[in-house]
């Protein structure tokens, strides 16, 4: 068992960030590679649709790693190279969506959740605050009454 | 109100039962096309097939894309869906109506091979074998076909093999209907 721990422990100090990126996809300037690179981590794959195109194997995200790097060599800005593929594939490729009209719900929906509970909660603790009003007259006469028949029995 | 808020948790779990029955339903790998309704991204593409090289006949180019109605048939040697759908390609084909194809990431001998070998269903072919033109017309894999108007502009992509069904309850009537547009 011990040794087993210890072989997983091995593997795993071994296993780096997973990339797909081949060298031959890289560009020489390192400062261009490294602004590809982070721009191509917030790009989906559209063929395994949970990866980045920095992530993935796909033939597809290959070509748009390739692209991407493309417009940045033609001097695109980091916008630019992004909504060239935007272009094509919609906002859908974009691993963070755009805060825009169709994306309010995506982007507010977990704070109107919040807010929601909140106020249920705020309305369930005033509900249970302060001790309950005294019994009057006629209610003790009835307990009286209640509490004796039981007696009775 | 106290009575109303009883009710509450079974609208929330009527809520997420409507949520769960509408988004459970939609296939994840339908992307809605960015396409729709712009015309066809300009592409000038080489040959696929041998004849029409020596006759000078050339690939598929942009503006062969207007004129009447049409469908453009994302297709590749190396797809598997492709097999499936060939059939219902070649009998559409039968029924008059005009496929260009296109022959993505492919080498043009293969896509060649694969039209000499399984029958040519297409009117004209274009080799696209970095991929690009299919990129520009936002394609994320084979086979994909787009519906294009008289005016050369995207009207309708889907996704994967077209079936029978796929044709009859909703390529078909399209093309009639662009067909009857001016």
């Amino acid at each position: 068992m011990r040794r087993l721990i210890l072989l997983a422990a091995v593997l795993a100090a071994m296993a780096g960030p997973v990339r797909a990126v081949t060298p031959d996809e890289q560009l020489p300037d390192p400062k261009l590679e490294a602004r590809a690179r982070s721009l191509s981590r917030d790009l989906r794959c559209v063929v395994c649709q949970n990866q980045s195109i920095d992530e993935s194997d796909a033939a597809l995200a290959h070509d748009l790693r390739i692209i991407l790097r493309e417009r940045l060599l033609a001097g695109d800005t980091d916008d630019q190279a992004v909504a060239y593929l935007v272009q094509r594939y919609g906002n859908f490729v974009r691993l963070k969506p755009p805060f825009q009209a169709d994306t309010l719900a995506l982007w507010l929906g977990p704070l109107a959740v919040l807010l929601a509970g909140g106020a249920g909660a705020a309305i369930y603790m005033r509900g249970r605050s302060g001790p309950p009003a005294p019994l009057d007259a006629a209610e003790e006469a009835e307990l009286a009454a209640l509490i004796n028949t039981d007696e009775a029995h | 109100m106290k009575r109303l808020l009883a009710f509450a948790p079974a609208a929330i779990f009527v809520l997420v039962l409507v949520g769960f029955a509408v988004g459970l339903r939609r296939d994840p790998t339908l992307l809605p096309s960015m396409m729709i309704g712009k015309p066809v991204p300009a592409f000038n593409l080489p040959p696929v097939r041998p004849s029409d090289a020596l006759s000078g006949r050339g690939g598929l180019a942009t503006d062969q894309l207007s004129g009447e109605p049409v469908m453009l048939n994302v297709f590749a040697s190396w797809c598997v869906a492709c097999r499936v759908e060939h059939p219902m390609l070649m009998r559409l084909k039968e029924q008059g109506v005009t496929i260009h194809g296109l022959d993505w990431k492919d080498e043009p001998a293969d896509g060649a091979g694969w039209l000499a070998e399984r029958g040519d269903p297409y009117a004209r072919v274009g080799n696209d074998r970095t991929g690009r033109a299919g990129i520009d017309l936002g394609v994320s894999g084979v086979p994909e076909t787009f519906v294009i108007d008289r005016k050369g502009r995207v009207r309708y992509r889907h996704v994967g093999a077209i079936s029978v069904e796929d044709w009859n309850r909703k390529l078909e009537p399209l093309l009639a209907r662009l067909r009857a547009e001016s």
